[in-house]
């Protein structure tokens, strides 16, 4: 599964992808020409110091924000410059979203919960609710269907929005520092469940600020002031693993 | 909240609008909507003189002259009921009340819509005989035969006895209760206390009247004797035509007029009145209606209020809900339907207490109110679309928010 072979199929190209925040009279270049191509199956860590631009990469990447400059393929449709509508359609259909602080809907059920993407595509009640089930049942969270997301526990509230992620079947899985919240125990139990995912072949892009973690995917992203610093799959895609821990000092 | 008092007060104001104009209206339909009724009146200005004068004879009122003007000039004038009045004690063995005498024509009762609850009215036979029969209305029955019936009975009045044929119902009459209310309080000799709630009245054939007591009236009250001569103290007039009861009643006006140089009489034209109700409704309920309007606003606002807050404190939601595909007009029907949710349930109380409020003033306040089905449609109806006004806005704001910022809130 963590083969490099460059003839698997392009999901996302970002080509020269620029993003600028205007704060008074400033101009902030969060992202200042990312060119990347993310393929089918790839499970990618994306590392750097705090303010590179990760979020502000991963939000582009997920369609809730817009590049500047730049275009972004997403499976080969160009994605930068859609309109409002088609934005929130495509995020429905073809990204799922992890979040640092689990951001689950606190007056719905865990079930519901993972109903929330399903709903948005007019899925019937009863079909989204029985495919609800069975995802929180993959999740390990079976017994809990009913329960709100203050009972569950940090570990089991991202386990729920996993599941809420995986509800539409998406194309890629962008997890925005996952396991920060976590303790080390049920932080690794995520990633344990993402590498399960990606093993059953999910493309997988997650934010860290751990080293050891990042260790685990075969392809690792670092990000300097708003560029590519280094990625381990290099332009070709042929970038050695052993050199990537090198790269970071 | 303010959409249910809004909604409360648009129910209950209506009801009793609705009541108030309708009692009216029966009001002014027992005066008989084509009646014109002309009552002669003390004239204010003579009381000095009159005092002065106090043996002479105090002539005023219609007159027949006016009423011969009237049947000459004016077209389509039906029937005229011509009535005069005494005021004075009446009899029964030991029992007496202070009533009024009323002097009139068989066909009195039709002509003002009263009803005979026993016996009959007199006749035409009885009017040309000048017999003394007379009819009571309820009220001095009761006074004066609280245990018997009175119905072939006898009633004095001063020397002479009527007998009793049959019983009237009792009515307030408007025209009457008018001018005793109104200024005729000063100048009427001695306006019985209790005239204005329910008055006493015993009907005798109008030519019985003048042949008993002839054109002047003598009077002894309060100790001194006094004489008036009035032709007529009340007159009906029907206009056949309804649509000419307003241009004959100012046809009427002009011939008395002419006629009299004081105003010792007043007309009563119950349409006129009618249309005064009708307008004096309007009015009443387009102060209601902009209360209610007021409230409303208020209410829409507080609901604006409540929603602007629910957005600002939901914003990470609606933040993830964009995430998961939601699009803009997803969460404004969210927001929406929450709002009129709210405004419904507000509207709901509303409709409840105000239907319960007239039923509370029926019962306290002794007042007539209808409430029709319409009015509590439409307040609902006006709490749902204030919801939709005063929803829209926060719900757009809601979605129009970078689902990054959203997400990013707090
Ligand atoms: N909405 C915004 N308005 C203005 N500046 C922004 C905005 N979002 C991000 N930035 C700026 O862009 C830069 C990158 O921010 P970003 O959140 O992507 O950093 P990050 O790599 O995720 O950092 P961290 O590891 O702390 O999460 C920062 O300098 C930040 O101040
Ligand atoms: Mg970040």
């Amino acid at each position: 599964m963590s083969s490099l072979s460059p003839n698997r199929r392009p999901i996302i190209e970002l080509r020269d992808v620029e993003k600028h925040y205007q704060m008074g009279s400033i101009l902030v270049k969060a992202l200042r020409g990312i060119s990347l191509t993310v393929f089918e199956g790839d499970y990618i860590s994306i590392l750097g110091p705090s303010g590179c631009g990760k979020s502000t990469l991963l939000n582009i990447l997920g369609c809730l924000d817009q590049p500047t400059i730049g275009d972004y393929l997403l499976e080969g449709k160009d994605v930068s410059e859609l309109a409002d509508d088609d934005l929130s359609k495509v995020r429905g259909k073809r990204l799922g979203f992890i979040f640092q602080s689990y951001n689950l809907i606190q007056q719905l059920s865990v079930v519901e919960n993972i109903e929330v993407p399903l709903y948005y595509q007019g899925m019937p009640e009863a079909e989204s609710h029985a495919r609800a089930a069975h995802l929180a049942d993959q999740v390990g969270l079976g017994d809990r269907l009913d329960h709100r997301p203050t009972e569950l526990s940090g570990g089991q509230q991202q386990r729920v929005a996993i599941a809420r992620a995986l509800a539409n079947d998406p194309a890629v899985i962008l997890a925005d520092e996952a396991t920060g919240n976590l303790d080390s125990k049920s932080g690794g139990d995520i990633l344990k469940i993402f590498d399960d995912l990606n093993t059953e072949g999910k493309t997988l892009i997650m934010i860290t600020h751990d080293e050891e973690m990042a260790e685990r995917t075969p392809r690792v992203i670092r990000l300097k002031d708003g560029e590519v610093g280094f990625d381990t799959m290099g332009e070709d895609g042929k970038a050695p693993p052993a050199r990537k821990t090198e790269a970071a000092k | 909240m303010g959409i249910v008092f809004g909604v409360a007060s648009v129910i209950a104001m209506l009801a009793i609008g609705e009541g108030a104009s309708y009692e009216a209206q029966q009001q002014i339909k027992n005066l008989g909507s084509q009646n014109i009724i002309l009552t002669s009146e003390k004239p204010t200005n003579t009381k000095t003189a009159g005092e002065q004068e106090r043996s002479l004879v105090l002539e005023y009122g219609i007159t027949y002259r006016d009423l011969d003007q009237i049947r000459a000039t004016i077209p389509g004038v039906e029937i005229a009921v011509p009535g005069r009045r005494i005021k004075d004690f009446l009899w029964h063995q030991s029992l007496s009340v202070d009533a009024t005498l009323l002097g009139t024509v068989p066909w009195y009762p039709e002509m003002r819509n009263r009803r005979l609850l026993k016996g009959r009215f007199f006749t035409q036979i009885e009017m040309k005989g000048r017999d003394p029969v007379c009819v009571i209305n309820e009220e001095l029955a009761r006074k004066l035969f609280p245990l018997s019936s009175p119905v072939g009975k006898e009633i004095r009045l001063q020397r002479n006895y009527f007998r009793v044929v049959g019983i009237i119902e009792t009515k307030a009459s408007g025209a009457d209760s008018d001018q005793l209310g109104g200024k005729g309080d000063a100048t009427v000799k001695k306006p019985s206390g209790d005239e204005s709630e329910l008055p006493m009245e015993a009907m005798i054939p109008l030519s019985t009247l003048i042949d008993r007591f002839g054109e002047v009236l003598f009077k002894y009250r309060s100790g001194s004797f006094e004489a008036e001569k009035v032709d007529f103290h009340e007159v009906t007039i029907k206009i056949g035509d309804a649509d000419q009861v307003v241009p004959a009643a100012e046809a009427i006006r002009h011939i008395l007029k002419r006629n009299h140089e004081d105003v010792d009489y007043k007309m009563t034209v119950p349409l006129e009145l009618l249309r005064r109700a009708e307008r004096t409704k309007q009015i009443f309920n387009i102060v209601l209606g902009s209360i209610a309007a007021i409230s409303l606003l208020v209410g829409g606002i507080g609901i604006m209020n409540i929603m602007l807050a629910t957005v600002t404190e939901r914003t990470r939601e609606i933040g993830i809900r964009r995430a998961m595909g939601a699009k803009q007009r997803d969460i404004v029907m969210q927001f929406l339907i929450e709002t009129i949710l709210l405004s419904g349930a507000g509207g709901l109380i509303g409709v409840v207490v105000g239907m319960a409020v007239p039923l509370i003033i029926e019962r306290f306040a002794n007042m007539m109110t209808i409430t029709q089905i319409w009015a509590p449609t439409l307040a609902f109806s006006i709490s749902v679309l204030t919801g939709v006004i005063f929803g829209i806005y926060p719900a757009i704001r809601a979605a129009g928010m970078n689902p990054v910022d959203a997400l990013r809130h707090e």
